[in-house]
């Protein structure tokens, strides 16, 4: 026997570790990822790859020149960051739009804070919305999703669902004319509809979601506070209106809806700690995000709306402290 | 079924001596007896090299209110007193007896008759109490007769009798409920009458299916007292955890269960006390638990106060090869000890001998901010925050953070998924905040 160790209690330590948990959240993306294959085809896999590639590649780089720490890409968090960028982002995108999303996300959103943990904003955000203002035009054509089972993909491409509406309703077109360029809720909630890779199917993305909730991953309060303020909001513009505004399961189903609530705004390093913080954020993106659609320039308002409430997760950790026990 | 809402864990359970009936373990050659094994002030001893010493006889006398009685556990001869290692990691005066045959006191019943005429009345009890030093067995040793003292203005609605032992691997109260099940009931009507009051609740974790059901039989022949099954979490066993299981009532920070018209005693008190009063016998021996992965035979036994550890893990089966930890207690609040030299006193409530792949921590990694230690604490505290306060030496956010309202129960540092010492840092807290605190009341 050798010399007994000495440390103070607790003397045993849960399952959970931190590569855990990245590795879930990369598990949790695979049904999206396999549904992008399925309508975008090997460029799909190109994206991906690219990103992830990418995101390894300058979370290696910054450690080892900026921060000088132990290596930390195979910590998974570097992957989500690229799986994440990548599913921001339209499947034609060129490939070094990509590694310059990957340089800032990765660079900007995170190692110039010190690397995980460290982040104010969520990485891949930081990534999409630089590459959105930077490249406009790349960033918003996107190829029209047809699965592979139908031949080679062509080229054509168009606006995704949100676009159509509002350019539409810009130009003075009525709900219902608008509506019936837009495929169906179905339609939306199973996949199949133009836009950045992780947005063609909701489906996929709540299956992640559910997956998550059941690995401890995420907890239940940030989505369902987005999705259900965006829910409540919109449609009491809906009920007013229902001529100038759209239906409520429009904007749950469409764009990054899905995608940001569940992957984006769960993000544990730049959401806040307690319950009633999380509620909170989770109902400042849901109203943002609306207020961009419905009134904003852009099309889509979840990343702009996800980014702003990270600036506060902050002052919500200082303002929503947990339940006390015996203090009340 | 009721358990308490605010946080929690589950540990592996690892009840591995649950079916080991309780053995009487041999009297060693020599007992070292620590004069400070309860909470408050050391006992003075009252006896000097040389004397002759029966087992049951007062060898330590209580010095202050919150103090104990320390009684030999052994006959013999006492061998000196001298400063020796005890699970604290600290030398502590103590009186060493050499051991010769076994002759007790007069005045102790030895039969093993059930008596359950309770002939004491209200102050006779707790001043029989305090004569034969009971002490808390949960692990705290606060002595018992000091919960017994109610102050003007309070009522006591309900005594709590805590049967969750919730630290895994530990089983000793768990035999005891299945094997001295009507003592402890006894015990527990004696405690009901020592504080006025007419109703106990025995809280007991449904991972004990056989100790729920076996007590509930008996309770039916004790008026006023009822057992309540809890769903399994730790740390249910924490006192103010196991009121707000069993009551919904939340004691106050800072204040003592009495204040929510609880007194909460552990079951081997309660049996303790049974003895105690019914047959005159002194605190001097009490169940542990002997027990780890790699033990041969996990076993809990009666051991005599003052046996050297390492009896216990011989009469175990001896020491597996792979001991990385002796642990005086559960996995989650025991103490690693120095040596298998160190006494059983009145709070060891078991030895756990961890394998060394399980010994040693894991290197701690940067904060992910997940808030999982936020939603484990059982008081509602942020654990991240106050840990990461204290190893900036930011003390006045420290306890403005509530660093006081922590019961080391391990939960944060056991959760978190970068191993960060979180425990280690709040205690150092604790520990500068409650100076700061003294310093301040002194002014």
């Amino acid at each position: 026997m050798s010399l007994l160790s000495i440390s103070a209690s607790p003397h045993v330590h849960g399952d959970n570790s931190v590569k855990k948990i990245m590795w879930g959240v990369v598990i949790a993306m695979v049904p999206a990822m396999l549904v992008s294959i399925y309508y975008f085809g090997l460029d799909a896999v190109r994206v991906t790859l690219i990103a992830v590639a990418a995101s390894l590649f300058f979370e290696w780089l910054f450690q080892k020149i900026l921060i000088k720490g132990p290596d930390t890409y195979m910590d998974g968090s570097a992957v989500i960051t690229g799986v994440l960028l990548a599913f921001n982002v339209p499947s034609n995108l060129p490939w070094w739009i990509i590694v310059i999303g990957a340089l800032v996300a990765i660079g900007m959103g995170k190692m110039s804070f010190g690397g995980l943990g460290k982040n104010v904003f969520n990485p891949a955000l930081v990534g999409r919305v630089f590459l959105l203002v930077s490249f406009p035009v790349q960033m918003t054509s996107w190829p029209k999703a047809s699965p592979i089972t139908d031949g080679i993909a062509d080229a054509i491409t168009g606006p995704t669902p949100l676009g159509i509406v509002k350019e539409g309703l810009d130009a003075g077109l009525t709900i219902e004319q608008v509506m019936a360029q837009v495929p169906s809720f179905m339609q939306q909630f199973i996949g199949g509809v133009g836009g950045s890779l992780g947005e063609v199917s909701a489906l996929a993305l709540l299956l992640g979601g559910f997956y998550m909730l059941w690995k401890k991953i995420i907890t239940w309060e940030i989505p369902v506070s987005i999705l259900l303020t965006v829910l409540v909001f919109s449609g009491i513009f809906w009920l007013i209106d229902p001529t100038h505004y759209v239906n409520p399961l429009f904007h749950l189903l469409t764009g990054g809806m899905m995608l940001g609530a569940i992957f984006m705004a769960t993000d544990m390093v730049s959401s806040p700690m307690s319950r009633n913080g999380q509620l909170v954020f989770g109902v400042g993106i849901g109203l943002i995000t609306v207020v961009i659609r419905m009134w904003g320039a852009y099309p889509e308002g979840m990343s702009f709306a996800i980014l702003l409430m990270n600036g506060v997760t902050p002052l919500l950790n200082n303002a929503f402290k947990p339940k006390r026990f015996g203090r009340n | 079924m009721q358990t308490f809402k605010l946080g929690g864990v589950h540990p592996p359970e690892n009840k591995l001596s649950a079916e080991s009936v309780i053995e009487t373990l041999a009297i060693p050659k020599q007992v070292i007896v620590p004069v400070g094994q309860q909470l408050g002030a050391p006992a003075t001893p009252v006896v000097n090299r040389g004397d002759e010493v029966k087992v049951g006889q007062l060898i330590a006398k209580a010095s202050g209110f919150i103090s104990a009685n320390i009684h030999s556990p052994v006959s013999g001869k006492v061998f000196k007193i001298d400063n020796v290692y005890d699970a604290s990691g600290f030398r502590r005066p103590s009186i060493i007896i050499n051991v010769e045959g076994d002759e007790w006191l007069d005045t102790i019943d030895r039969s093993d008759d059930i008596d359950a005429e309770i002939k004491l009345n209200q102050k006779e009890i707790v001043n029989k109490l305090n004569e034969m030093g009971i002490v808390g067995l949960g692990g705290a040793t606060f002595p018992s007769y000091v919960k017994l003292m109610i102050p003007d203005g309070k009522k006591v609605d309900y005594l709590i009798i805590n049967g969750v032992e919730c630290e895994p691997y530990l089983t000793s109260d768990h035999r005891l409920m299945m094997e001295k099940g009507e003592e402890m009931l006894i015990g527990a009507t004696i405690l009901m009458k020592g504080l006025n009051t007419d109703k106990a609740m025995v809280g007991i974790e449904n991972n004990k299916p056989d100790a729920i059901e076996h007590l509930k039989k008996l309770a039916t022949k004790y008026k006023g007292i009822s057992i309540h099954p809890l769903k399994v979490k730790y740390p249910q066993g924490g006192e103010k955890q196991l009121i707000k299981a069993l009551t919904g009532r939340e004691v106050p920070s800072g204040k003592l269960p009495l204040e929510v018209g609880c007194v909460v005693n552990n079951v081997g008190t309660a049996f303790a006390v049974y003895e105690a009063v019914q047959k005159n016998k002194p605190l001097f021996e009490r169940v542990v638990t002997v027990t780890g992965k790699s033990i041969k035979k996990p076993s809990n036994f009666m051991v005599r106060v003052g046996t050297p550890v390492k009896d216990l893990i011989e009469a175990a089966n001896g020491l597996p090869e792979d001991t990385g930890k002796i642990i005086s207690g559960g996995p989650m609040m025991g103490k690693a000890v120095l040596n298998a030299g160190i006494p059983v006193v009145k709070g060891t409530s078991g030895i756990l001998l961890m394998p060394e792949n399980e010994a040693k921590r894991a290197e701690p990694n940067t904060c992910i901010r997940c808030g999982k230690c936020v939603s484990v604490c059982p008081m509602g505290l942020e654990p991240f925050l106050i840990s990461k306060s204290a190893k900036l030496a930011k003390f006045d956010v420290v306890e403005k953070e509530m660093v006081m309202d922590c019961i080391e129960c391990g939960s944060c540092s056991y959760t978190c998924p970068s191993n960060i010492p979180l425990l280690d840092y709040i205690r150092l807290g604790k520990n500068k905040v409650g100076q700061i605190i003294r310093n301040r009341n002194q002014k």
